[in-house]
């Protein structure tokens, strides 16, 4: 058989979306930042709103963002991706508008950002990245950073007296009465990252009814600032990531799901170390 | 309805003008003494009449990266604030600088540094013309003395945004955002249609790839070959600009032994004082640099050239001198005097400092 006899439409079982360029992705093997860009590429394919959709991509591993997306990107200061995408979508609000964002970025130095557009209730779709820590500087902690976890500014593990807490911003902002959906999500195996993409299918629907924030949180990993082998990182996130930051939809359709009301009601508890995290 | 004449103040003159010249959006957060910028355009609401959006941002930070945004995606828009909120813009006027895109901001100046005063001051002269945020960029500045050009250089600085892709600013002062003068208004313009966007901004990310290409609005290039090459880019710019745009106004230069240089709300002052100084048989102009980048250098080499002394009045320490002595290449003895702090100098002050520079 020859090539051309095997590359027929009918043997067809997996095409790349053309919402993806043919650029090559700097991100590391195994990195969840491009699953999730393959995902919004699809529903962006699948939603046929290619020529009518703005992107905004951080500062952080993803602020290459913009030359993997076949669609017209703006490139935000870090942290103000919130801030882009609320004038963008009030300045054109017959596009489809989305930011994407990682934790640093996010959670650190654009809380303000987040948290306002979030209250506003700005009709946009935010892509968030969690992997609790800086990917792109260096491996440095991040406000998402789990207790005890190791990183190059807390070499001896986030000891919350002297760092500060593992923050669930998304918990927060599920609380703000401007979000519509909040959700969180992961692609670390097939069946996760069907799931994510329904959600982010939704939160992408969601701006034809103007009810406000859709917000998706992605629990990623970073196996290159974690120091581990994409399979390690992975397992590592079920274990530790996942406890802390359970997935699951915290509000749907602006309504709080039952399971989240009843997280929420254990946040005052110490919060014990129910990580099984590496010692030296 | 034609053009109309209508009292008000400095602040509400740029808010006006931002309504009936096309603005797309204002981005903004409250401070004194500007914040009836903001004020003006709530009570107007144009959303309702020509679609512009208006919005109070968070803070400066937002204010000025919603600009940033907005211009990416095409869209005349603009933010003003006061001195502290508009340090707290630099990285945003860096990035939209970076960027190559159009954009208008307001700095309605007050005594400095730290919180300083509500009271007026031009002490932020160096931060808008030197550049301010971080790299090697150029704010084009626009220095207004009256209410009327408050209002004027509204429709101007966004002509000249979009004429080099560069954010403008609007240096002005507590004194002109407050003061009440009567302004000449034009009548509504549209705004620019989608279409006009489309066609006339190629570079902009507007969601719609009519060419089938995406476009990106960045200013990141890691290499550091393309990035000095952007920079050439943007420095030929600069160059036309300066040759092409600096504005200045010559009051009763030519028969001056002396000339003051004086911009905003000291010009108007110094206009003043030339008039007590010619009372008294001392031949002094005045040259009132109206951009501030680029500075009218050959003019002021030109005139200043011709004179005896020159006096850089300033509501500061002595910022736009620097400028003056290089303008005259150090040949012409060159003098400052100043009051800062939010004090407002008097005509007879400044006749009195000229004076003694004379003797
Ligand atoms: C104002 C400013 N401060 C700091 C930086 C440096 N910086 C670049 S990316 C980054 C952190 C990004 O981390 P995160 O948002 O978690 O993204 P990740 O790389 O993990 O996907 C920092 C601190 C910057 N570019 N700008
Ligand atoms: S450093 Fe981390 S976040 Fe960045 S590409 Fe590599 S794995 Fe992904
Ligand atoms: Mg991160």
């Amino acid at each position: 058989m020859t090539r051309e006899d095997i590359i027929k439409p009918e043997n067809l079982v997996y095409k790349r979306t053309p919402v993806l360029t043919d650029a090559t992705m700097h991100y590391c093997p195994g990195c969840g930042h491009g699953v999730v860009h393959r995902i919004i590429a699809e529903v962006i394919e699948e939603m046929g709103i290619q020529d009518n959709v703005i992107g905004i991509s951080p500062v952080g591993c993803s602020v290459l963002a913009y030359n993997y997306f076949d669609v017209d990107f703006v490139e935000a200061a870090h942290g103000r991706a919130p801030a882009c995408a609320s004038a963008i979508k009030r300045l054109r609000p017959e596009t489809f508008v989305f930011s994407y964002q990682g934790d640093g970025d996010l959670a650190s130095i654009g809380c303000g950002e987040v948290v306002h557009a979030c209250n506003r209730g700005e009709n946009i779709t935010m892509i968030f990245i969690n992997n609790g820590i800086y990917g792109m500087t260096g491996g440095q902690m991040a406000p998402t950073t789990l207790e005890g976890m190791e990183t190059v500014t807390c070499p001896y593990g986030r000891d919350p007296k002297l760092m500060g807490h593992t923050m669930r911003l998304t918990e927060m902002l599920a609380q703000l009465p401007g979000t519509y959906y909040v959700t969180r999500q992961a692609v670390y195996t097939p069946a996760a990252a069907r799931k994510c993409k329904k959600a982010i299918r939704q939160a992408f629907e969601n701006q034809k009814l103007n009810k406000g924030v859709s917000f998706v949180e992605v629990t990623s990993n970073c196996n290159s600032g974690w120091k581990m082998t994409p399979v390690q990182a992975n397992k590592w996130m079920e274990e530790n990531t996942l406890k802390y930051f359970p997935l699951g939809d915290m509000k749907v359709d602006g309504k709080f799901d039952p399971k989240f009301i009843e997280r929420v009601a254990t946040f005052d508890q110490p919060n014990e170390t129910i990580f099984s995290l590496r010692k030296k | 309805m034609a053009k109309q004449l209508v009292l008000m103040k400095g602040n509400q003159a740029i808010a006006e003008a931002a309504i009936r010249c096309g603005c797309d959006g204002y981005f903004g957060y409250p401070i004194t003494p500007q914040s009836e910028v903001l004020e003006h355009l709530m009570a107007e609401r144009p959303y309702l009449t020509t679609g512009m959006v208006v919005l109070q941002a968070e803070s400066e930070l937002a204010s000025i990266n919603m600009v940033y945004a907005g211009a990416a995606a095409g869209k005349r828009v603009m933010t003003s604030s006061s001195s502290p909120g508009f340090s707290l813009m630099q990285e945003g006027l860096s990035y939209i600088a970076g960027a190559e895109l159009p954009a208008l901001c307001v700095n309605v100046v007050r005594g400095g540094p730290g919180l300083g005063t509500i009271q007026p001051s031009q002490s932020d002269y160096f931060q808008t013309t030197k550049g301010g945020g971080h790299g090697d960029y150029r704010l084009i500045t626009l220095a207004p003395a009256s209410v009327q050009e408050m209002y004027d250089f509204v429709e101007l600085g966004f002509d000249l945004a979009f004429k080099y892709r560069n954010p403008v600013a609007i240096l002005s002062d507590g004194v002109i955002g407050q003061v009440m003068e009567k302004v000449m208004v034009d009548d509504y313009k549209p705004r620019w249609t989608n279409e006009y966007i489309e066609q006339n901004c190629p570079w902009a990310a507007t969601g719609h790839r009519s060419t089938g290409k995406h476009r990106i609005v960045t200013s990141l290039e890691l290499e550091a070959l393309k990035q000095e090459a952007i920079n050439d880019r943007i420095q030929a710019k600069y160059r036309k600009c300066e040759e092409e745009d600096a504005r200045y106004e010559a009051i009763q230069c030519d028969d001056a032994e002396y000339i003051f240089v004086a911009y905003g709300s000291a010009a108007r002052i110094c206009m003043k004082s030339v008039e007590l100084a010619r009372a008294e048989g001392i031949k002094v102009g005045l040259i009132r640099p109206i951009t501030l980048w680029p500075f009218p250098t050959k003019a002021v080499a030109e005139i200043g050239g011709r004179m005896k002394k020159i006096l850089s009045v300033e509501m500061n320490a002595g910022q736009m001198i620097e400028d003056v002595k290089l303008a005259v290449g150090c040949k012409i003895p060159v003098e400052h005097y100043g009051r800062y702090g939010g004090v407002i100098p008097t005509p007879v002050e400044i006749l009195d400092a000229l004076k003694k520079m004379i003797k």
